[in-house]
């Protein structure tokens, strides 16, 4: 029997806008151990009559950083924590947390094969953390991402999804759904078969994926990966829905 | 129990479950939607293929086709179920066959005490046998009124509310019964063997 993974808390020691709904949270953990990329944090606030909420976050960020995580929020308009966290909180401020919790959809550098990434919306989050690792520790695994998001200014992470593409052999691609900037020459519709067999296309090795996003987007990528030959086993997801907030 | 560690400038969204607060777990909230979470693909069971069965620790083990588990007499549900990944939905509408039903079809060795779930895609999940008697439990292929969609574990999928929803095994194609209890997909990956709502029993060690 494993030990409790016991609350802690957390102190807010950065705070940056990924975009106009998404911030990453760094925060320094008296009791850090490192996370395998993928896996996820509980937060728990609570108010001064005793009123407490939880809700689980991915880390951003790749275990090679000790002492510190960090968590990227996506607003939830009628959310009661993502609110908290994106608008009231300041450097400085604590909060309860736990983890590193989740022992499925991970990935590190001891896992042969070749990545294949494929996130909508936030869903990059836990991706990034593999990407992140996977760059830190310098392994050569092959890996792509395609990246499903509404538009331009909504992709997460995109200058240094940019810089893992020039200097850390990523294979990138977006597919923007909703709208494209003048002169936009990536994909601009929702993903389908075709599209997952051309950004999969001469990965190397066996592939295994892993698709995070709403679930609608999840239902779609883990069927066609099937259909375009990949064995069920090596799929994994995480899906979020509405109520992930 | 320490002390809260108050959340400067938290105040929370206070749900107005009326009469339901005292039906929300530690920690959850209410949702009004069905949210998703599975660990792959979905799997699209062939209804002509498609078997259920009582296996394990039992004289003969029992089984069915999709049609003759249709025939065996079902129930209406009412339930509140609650998922570790912070949710709960009150009063889902289900209908389905109590696990009491489907073990009238097998003479039980008295050394069973724990039961493996298993499902289409390789999911397992244990449970202590106790816990899926007298009511508690049910093969559910109805949800509100509709046959059970696939990503809600449709064709079938075990039922056991008063668990954190990952032990209501999706695509469920049988039971076993076993002496011992075997740790499932998830107590195998950091969540608690037993997964207690109330005692907030959501990880290893909890």
């Amino acid at each position: 029997m494993k030990g409790t993974i016991e609350w802690q808390i957390a102190t807010v020691t950065a705070l940056r806008d990924e975009t106009s709904e998404v911030k990453t949270l760094t925060l320094s953990l008296p009791n850090w151990t490192a996370h395998r990329p993928g896996q996820h944090y509980d937060v728990r606030l609570t108010a001064t009559d005793g009123y407490s909420a939880q809700r689980s976050y991915s880390v951003a960020s790749e275990p090679e950083r000790t002492g510190e995580i960090d968590l990227t929020v996506e607003r939830i308009g009628d959310g009661e924590v993502s609110p908290y966290l994106d608008d009231t909180v300041v450097v400085g401020d604590r909060f309860e947390v736990r983890g590193p919790i989740g022992g499925y959809f991970v990935w590190d550098r001891s896992i042969d094969g070749s990545l294949l990434l494929v996130a909508g919306g936030s869903g990059v989050v836990p991706l990034m953390a593999m990407l992140r690792h996977r760059a830190s520790a310098g392994v050569g695994t092959p890996a792509a991402l395609l990246y499903s998001a509404r538009t331009y200014d909504q992709i997460i992470y995109g200058a240094e999804l940019d810089m893992l593409r020039r200097s850390d052999g990523l294979r990138l691609t977006y597919t923007l759904t909703r709208a494209q900037p003048p002169g936009w020459k990536g994909y601009a519709r929702r993903i389908d078969d075709a599209m997952l067999r051309e950004v999969s296309a001469n990965l190397g090795g066996e592939v295994l994926a892993y698709v995070c996003g709403p679930t609608a987007l999840v239902e779609v990528v883990a069927d066609g990966l099937e259909r375009i030959g990949l064995p069920a086993e090596r799929i994994r997801t995480e899906r979020f829905g509405p109520s992930g907030t | 129990m320490p002390q809260p560690f108050i959340t400067r400038g938290f105040v929370g969204k206070r749900q107005d479950a009326g009469g339901a607060a005292g039906r929300i777990p530690p920690g959850q909230h209410l949702v009004k939607d069905f949210p998703v979470l599975s660990a792959g693909p979905t799997p699209r069971a062939d209804l002509r293929t498609w078997t259920f069965r009582i296996e394990g620790l039992v004289k003969e083990p029992a089984q069915w086709s999709w049609d003759e588990f249709r025939e065996l007499p079902a129930q209406d549900f009412t339930k509140d179920i609650s998922c570790v990944t912070k949710w709960t939905k009150l009063d889902t509408h289900w209908r389905g066959v109590s696990v009491d039903v489907l073990l009238e079809h097998v003479d039980l060795d008295r050394s069973a005490a724990f039961v493996t779930a298993f499902s289409d895609g390789g999911y397992t999940t244990n449970i202590p046998l106790p816990e899926l008697l007298n009511g508690q439990a049910f093969v559910a292929y109805e949800y509100d009124g509709k046959p059970l969609a696939p990503e809600h574990g449709g064709p079938a999928r075990l039922v056991v509310p008063q668990l954190y929803f990952w032990k209501s095994a999706k695509w469920v194609r049988g039971l076993r019964l076993m002496e011992r209890d075997q740790p499932g997909f998830w107590e195998s990956l950091g969540y608690n063997n037993h997964g207690d709502p109330w005692k907030e029993e959501r990880y290893s060690g909890d």
